[in-house]
């Protein structure tokens, strides 16, 4: 019987370490191989070498590109925190109904039924030289010529990064919001607390876990995305998901894997570092 | 005795849309006695305790205290603080800023209100576990943390919803012994609500009866235990028999009725040891049905089945005619 409950226990674990273990640990094995791999123009050959890490922290390029990387996920996580908590706040604390608040928080959800690239590519035309933006500012004669850093530069491709990602903060911080006894609410007020010191000394410290879940979510996909700063910056921009992405066009495969590599660890560092900090304020 | 500084509620209304939560009612709640609320779910004694904490806007009608109108301040204006149900203590607060928070929300500097706080913990004997976080906390404990954060605002007026719903049996007639000591310690007034009879009993200078949104009686707990008004508070209050008696209803307490060999015909429908007393149901020809609370000895000296006729007596000055 003890037996036999045994091998069920490890027959029910099976599933889903072949499916880790096929589509997680095999391949990150796998990138880490390459990542020591050499390469020529036209071949890459099996080996044990330090080049690719050693070109990737030697080069001033390459620690620009981090440095934009960051930069990009900071600025996106600030506003898709600012935004994100406010549309949470106002649906879980100022709207009443039940089904008015599904009803609003599907909308939030609309924008998600199509491609993420077409919801990108509509920025263009409305941000370019003559685009809607430009030619509605000039009509009301706010400015006399267009502006040429609403397109293809980083406020464009923070803009795009904070339409795709901010309600992957709203949904995480509403979830912890609804979860939140209104009594709470109820009692600080009660208190003598004002609604600006209940949303500081209530609220916020309780909507910390979903603020933290939103958090790692913008800046890992922040963090690894190569396709909105490309689209957005008119290539003229570069993050560290562009570096991997160049990489493989030219059949770099070692370059490319060693870059992953770098860029995986700084974001599981990030990780940590945020898990560490909800950590810390839960113990105090 | 009326004072100046009692808590009156006048013509005091709550209506939700079309449904009328409290209808109209008058009451004075005595400076520094223990008031309970006493209803079944739905009767309205939350929604009135509720705006007397300033938790639910006033339909119609004043809540004075002090001979100021309060109806329309804010909750900590009011000179009152409320206890919830489920004490709503802060999860992520340890138990001396939970206590201490109100004194946090005006200002006061950390050291003053960490002392304040610690005072009010010691009041509730809960010094040692001040460091603790809610979580770490029994329901009891809990209960005492809610108490000390509602009394740090020093009120005039402590409010108590359902305060001893959530503890276990034995807890609950602990807490409860706690409460009423306290009440008396701090010399303000308690306004307590519950669904308990026992519990109203227990702890109570002053019952206020509610049904339907409105008073049904209040009065000093014997008075409404031994004269109830109607027919409801007679039979909410437990204990007591509600039957037709010569072209009106009349109550008669349960251990009033006595077993004997003539009297009241009835029909044993159920009997019930509980230790002291056994309690003896039976139903009349009439269709009533009737308790007597039997004494022990003198059920078992003459044991009676499920079935069995019986008649029972008693003393013609213990009833009681009903008004309603």
């Amino acid at each position: 019987m003890a037996m036999s409950r045994h091998v069920t226990g490890w027959l029910q674990a099976v599933p889903l370490t072949v499916v880790l273990g096929c589509f997680l640990i095999a391949p990150i094995i796998m990138i880490v191989v390459v990542s020591f791999w050499g390469a020529t123009e036209f071949s890459i050959y099996p080996a044990f070498q330090f080049d690719n890490y050693s070109y990737l922290f030697g080069s001033a390029v390459v620690w620009k590109v981090f440095f934009a990387t960051f930069k990009y996920a900071f600025i996106t996580w600030a506003f898709t925190l600012a935004i994100g908590f406010t549309v949470a706040y106002f649906l879980a604390f100022h709207v009443r109904t039940q089904s008015m608040q599904i009803a609003l928080f599907l909308l939030c959800t609309i924008p998600f039924w199509t491609s993420n690239i077409i919801r990108m590519i509509s920025w263009i035309p409305f941000l370019g030289r003559n685009g809607i933006a430009n030619s509605t500012l000039i009509s009301w004669g706010v400015i006399d010529e267009p502006l040429e850093w609403l397109l293809y530069s980083d406020f464009s491709v923070i803009l795009a990064f904070v339409h795709l990602y901010t309600l992957f903060m709203v949904v995480p911080i509403f979830n912890t919001m609804m979860r939140i006894d209104r009594s709470l609410i109820e009692a600080a007020v009660d208190n003598g607390a004002t609604a600006m010191q209940t949303l500081r000394h209530v609220i916020l410290p309780l909507t910390k876990p979903g603020i933290m879940i939103g958090t790692i979510f913008v800046v890992t996909l922040v963090m690894g995305d190569f396709i909105t700063v490309r689209f957005m910056s008119g290539s003229q921009k570069a993050n560290v998901g562009r570096l991997i992405s160049n990489d493989i066009s030219l059949l770099q495969y070692p370059s490319a894997a060693a870059t992953s590599v770098v860029l995986l660890i700084t974001v599981l560092i990030v990780i940590g570092i945020l898990l560490r900090f909800v950590n810390i304020r839960k113990e105090l | 005795m009326r004072s100046g500084q009692d808590l009156e509620l006048v013509h005091l209304s709550k209506r939700y849309g079309d449904t009328t939560a409290v209808d109209n009612i008058n009451h004075v709640f005595l400076n520094g006695s223990y008031v309970c609320l006493l209803g079944p779910s739905g009767c309205g004694k939350s929604s009135t305790l509720r705006m007397i904490a300033g938790h639910e806007s006033v339909s119609d009608g004043s809540i004075v205290l002090d001979g100021h109108d309060i109806s329309h301040l804010s909750p900590a204006q009011r000179g009152t603080a409320m206890m919830f149900q489920n004490y709503a203590l802060f999860p992520h607060l340890s138990v001396r800023d939970n206590v201490a928070f109100s004194l946090h929300m005006k200002g006061v500097d950390k050291p003053t209100r960490h002392k304040a706080a610690d005072e009010m913990l010691e009041l509730v004997d809960m010094t040692h576990l001040a460091d603790r976080l809610p979580d770490q906390l029994s329901g009891g404990q809990q209960q005492r943390v809610a108490l000390a954060r509602a009394l740090v605002t020093k009120p005039r007026v402590l409010l108590l919803d359902e305060p001893l719903s959530a503890l276990d049996p034995f807890l609950r007639i602990r807490m409860r012994a706690e409460l009423k000591r306290l009440q008396r310690e701090l010399g303000i007034t308690f306004i307590h609500v519950t669904h308990g009879q026992d519990e109203a009993l227990a702890l109570a200078d002053e019952i206020v009866v509610m049904n339907n949104a409105v008073i049904e009686q209040a009065g000093p707990a014997r008075d409404v235990w031994m004269a109830p008004r109607t027919e409801f508070v007679a039979r909410f209050m437990g204990g007591h028999n509600v039957i037709s008696f010569e072209g009106h209803k009349i109550a008669l307490r349960a251990d009033e009725v006595r077993m004997a060999d003539t009297g009241l015909p009835a029909t044993v429908t159920a009997v019930e040891y509980q230790g002291a007393h056994v309690s003896l149901t039976a139903i009349t020809p009439a269709g009533e049905e009737i308790v007597a609370l039997v004494p022990e000895a003198a059920f078992f000296a003459a044991p009676k089945e499920t079935g069995e006729a019986v008649s029972f007596v008693w003393d013609e000055g213990r009833v009681h005619r009903l008004q309603a």
